[in-house]
């Protein structure tokens, strides 16, 4: 279970996909939709994927965290597509034979989705505006 | 048939500058720092933003020398959440 959906994330179904007899430790980390970035308030965000690298570049990170940890389920989806507040935008869940090595594994997972997958979030605020997120932006209210 | 242009997709908020989701550009081989400028004299919307984008070909990044051939799938890939870097 890697790779993007345009459907809505089930985590039972993401947990369930890494659950095993042999493993003691299972991290399940949700990303959702915030209605307040600073004061800024959102409606609901649009994420846009360039699909075959993204996917690609998320099976580069699996087996980054398959050397690193001894990970024997590793669930890894990314939404696409309009999505509300609360709406789960990424989901990530890892199990291994013992605890520690699935919460390291699942931070790192994440924080390496942020940093390396192309896909890129769109933010509709309650007048109606809606900017792409790209950082390094200055702050509003500096240009 | 040989392929004689190469195709560039474009995303975010490149891809509404441009106001299109693909250019073709053709010609033949080029490095990256080449397409950046065969872009912007394309689509002149990009010019304030293209040097903060990154650019992929055949989904792998490349750098300003990097060959590109016709045929070449690249993309432009505005900076996401956590940085390129």
């Amino acid at each position: 279970m890697i790779g993007l959906t345009s459907e809505a994330i089930d985590p039972a179904a993401v947990l369930a996909a890494v659950r095993r007899p042999d493993c003691g430790g299972v991290v399940l980390f949700l990303g959702t939709v915030r209605d307040l970035t600073g004061d800024q308030r959102t409606v609901a965000l649009d994420y846009e994927a360039y699909g075959g690298m993204a996917e690609k570049v998320m099976g580069l990170i699996e087996a980054e965290l398959r050397e690193r940890w001894p990970v024997r389920g590793l669930a890894m989806l990314h939404r696409v597509g309009h999505l509300d507040i609360g709406d789960v935008a990424v989901a990530i869940a890892v199990s291994t034979p013992h605890r520690s090595e699935a919460f390291a594994a699942c931070h790192h997972a994440i924080d390496r989705v942020k940093e390396l997958v192309p896909i890129w979030k769109r933010e509709n605020r309650p007048d109606g505006e809606a900017t792409w997120v790209h950082p390094h932006d200055p702050p509003p209210g500096l240009l | 048939m040989e392929p004689r242009t190469i195709r560039v997709r474009l995303f975010a908020r490149a891809r509404e500058l441009a106001q299109r989701g693909e250019v073709e550009l053709p010609g033949g081989p080029m490095d990256v720092a080449t397409l950046r400028r065969r872009l912007i004299a394309e689509a002149p919307g990009l010019a304030s933003f293209l040097d903060r984008c990154a650019v992929a070909v055949n989904e792998d990044l490349a750098g300003a020398a990097s060959m590109i051939r016709p045929g070449d799938e690249v993309a432009i890939l505005p900076p996401v959440s956590g940085g390129w870097a």
